[in-house]
């Protein structure tokens, strides 16, 4: 009877029933929670993104409320930035798994990376700050918030670089070298192409990582909104174009953290949307960069 | 003379390339070691400033009166710069944080790897991976905008009456710690996950034979053997947490108080944050130090998170 029993049908575990409801409760919790943040900032902000919103500046005068001036600022930051740390962390990468012999310094080039990466932002803003800002003169400028936010996505570059180059398969180099080739041209012409996806998806990354920064730029890249003053002059205007990267400019994200602080939520959800707009862009970029481009 | 012209030409020609493709590989060579060492640069500049800026106040106030007092009065006329319920906030809030945010994030990572229907999976992937990206600053203006008030009913209602209970409009220890845990969820979720289903299929394989059923092959062997992983998920939380300021530095007050559910604290970053802008002197440097404080954390986690990962590493070996 007992036998049968146990055989036919299923022992019924209470606790096992227990443990399957956390786990359902937990995930479902977990995927509310995070759609639903998505999906509360995205729908009580697109009211206020129109065309006017991202194309003006704030300005009491005028009565209005834009984020051009920021939007510009972040793009600044954004470029500058990857412009120095994209071939740091390339080259980084490259030595590491192309040059350096494995051991003691490999090792600890390792180390140093992993550390950036578990800095936090804020710990890098005071660095920016003293360093860059009072030991080099920079001031509250874009350029103090661009080279701090350059050692802050290095080990991003570094990473996805040195995963990428990690998957090309050995025969492609003694393949390269064999055939006569010096090993900087089968770096250039045989590596870097057919680990193309792996830089790519940490630029991307990195530049994700820019457009969300806050702490590390409050007080370095300071917080002005306005836009650069252009007149009809060219030769002017460029020289205008540089000499913004000298003053301080405040991203997408410090406008929102001040608008919060200054209680206009309905600007700072404006700019909530815009920031997961753009993360969402991103992540679909991510994506697509390490499909399009994975070698054949 | 004839020969002489030809030696010449030969000599621009091959070995003259052949003397331009050794400088530029030296040169290649160079770069990329320069290019890699910017990292171990960066990581000793970082260490010395923070140690040079963080110790003046050290020797001015002296370290026991920042370390372990209690009063925050930078300016005051006769200032006071203790920082511990500032460093035991960030402990305490950490710890909550951690507390709530990793059972809700293992679970649902055991829910991705196992029990979920691979399209569902599929789908939710993406969406916690989404979250990872959005901006600390988005988090702390849904803290600020819902939580905050909500928090603030629950005070009224508990404290109703209450004489020495300082009301702060919901912006508390509490607050910031729903925020923490959510925040650090994508993280948790992402590298618990991983680790579930690195785990070995035989493992699994063995304890279903044995007659355990799904859940008791989760809970008794697949997550023990995934151990390490969760242990690096936990530890890369604690990072995210203990470092998160911006998220956090209006949803928990505006005041330093001992770390209590409704108070309204200050965390180490949070206390950075809002004074670096107006602080000056001994203030400023004070605030320094409690960088170097939050410094010195964060190094002892990377430690930690190192010796984890070799650990693991090697354990992968062994098997």
């Amino acid at each position: 009877m007992n036998g049968s029993n146990t055989l036919m049908k299923k022992r019924k575990r209470p606790l096992d029933t227990v443990l399957l409801a956390a786990v359902y409760i937990s995930a479902s919790l977990s995927v509310i929670l995070l759609l639903g943040i998505i999906g509360y900032v995205f729908v009580k902000g697109i009211g206020t993104v129109n065309w006017k919103f991202l194309t003006s500046v704030t300005s009491a005068l005028n009565q209005t409320a834009g984020i051009a001036g920021n939007l510009v600022n972040t793009l600044y930051i954004i470029v500058i930035t990857l412009l120095i740390a994209t071939p740091l962390g390339v080259g980084s990468a490259i030595y590491l798994n192309e040059y350096a012999k494995p051991g003691r310094i490999v090792s600890i080039i390792e180390f140093t990376t992993e550390t950036l990466s578990g800095i936090p932002s804020i710990i890098f803003g005071l660095f920016g700050m003293v360093f860059f800002g009072e030991s080099l003169g920079l001031g509250y400028s874009l350029l103090t918030g661009s080279f701090t936010l350059t050692i802050m996505v290095l080990p991003l570059i570094t990473r996805n670089t040195q995963e990428a180059l990690r998957t090309v398969p050995d025969s492609y180099r003694s393949g390269a070298l064999g055939m006569g080739s010096t090993k900087w041209h089968m770096i250039r012409t045989i590596l870097l192409p057919s680990s193309m996806s792996g830089i790519v998806t940490g630029i991307i990354l990195a530049l994700g990582r820019i457009v969300g920064e806050s702490a590390a730029l409050l007080f370095t890249a300071g917080s002005d909104y306005k836009l650069p003053r252009f007149g009809s002059d060219f030769a002017a205007n460029v020289e205008r174009l540089f000499t913004k990267t000298t003053e301080s400019g405040g991203t997408l994200t410090i406008e929102l953290y001040l608008q919060m602080q200054k209680g206009q939520y309905e600007t700072a959800f404006g700019i909530g949307c815009v920031l997961v707009v753009i993360v969402l862009i991103l992540n679909l970029l991510t994506k697509l960069a390490a499909k399009k481009l994975r070698p054949v | 003379m004839k020969s002489q012209t030809h030696a010449f030409v030969k000599e621009s020609t091959i070995v003259g390339s052949r003397k331009n493709k050794a400088v530029v590989e030296t040169a290649a060579q160079i770069i990329f070691t320069i290019c890699a060492f910017f990292a171990v640069l960066a990581v000793v500049s970082i260490t010395l400033y923070m140690i040079i800026s963080g110790t003046p106040a050290i020797f001015q106030v002296g370290l026991k009166e920042i370390l372990f007092g209690t009063v925050w009065k930078p300016t005051a006329a006769e200032p006071q710069y203790g920082i511990l319920y500032v460093i035991l906030t960030s402990i305490v809030g950490t710890g909550l944080a951690i507390l709530i945010g990793v059972p809700i994030g293992v679970l649902s990572a055991v829910f991705l790897a196992e029990v979920a229907p691979k399209k569902l999976a599929m789908i939710v992937k993406p969406a916690v991976e989404l979250l990872a990206g959005i901006p600390s600053v988005v988090y702390g203006l849904l803290g600020i905008y819902l939580l905050n008030p909500f928090m603030y009913k629950i005070e009224l209602a508990l404290f109703e009456g209450s004489k020495t209970h300082q009301f702060t409009g919901g912006a508390n220890l509490l607050s910031a710690v729903i925020v923490l845990a959510i925040m650090i969820l994508p993280t948790v979720i992402n590298i618990s996950e991983t680790s579930i289903r690195a785990v070995h299929p035989s493992i699994k394989a063995a304890s279903l034979a044995l007659g355990a059923s799904h859940i008791q092959t989760i809970f008794k062997s697949i997550l023990p053997a995934a151990k390490s992983g969760i242990i690096t998920a936990v530890v890369l939380g604690v990072g995210r947490a203990i470092g998160e300021a911006m998220a956090i530095t209006l949803v928990s007050g505006s005041s330093v108080n001992l770390p209590l559910p409704f108070n309204s604290v200050r965390f180490l970053t949070t206390a950075i944050v809002s004074e670096m802008g107006y602080s000056s002197g001994t203030h400023r440097q004070v605030l320094f130090t409690i960088g170097l404080v939050l410094f010195v954390f964060i190094m002892i986690i990377n430690v930690a998170l190192s010796k984890i990962l070799k650990k693991g590493g090697s354990a992968d070996e062994r098997q």
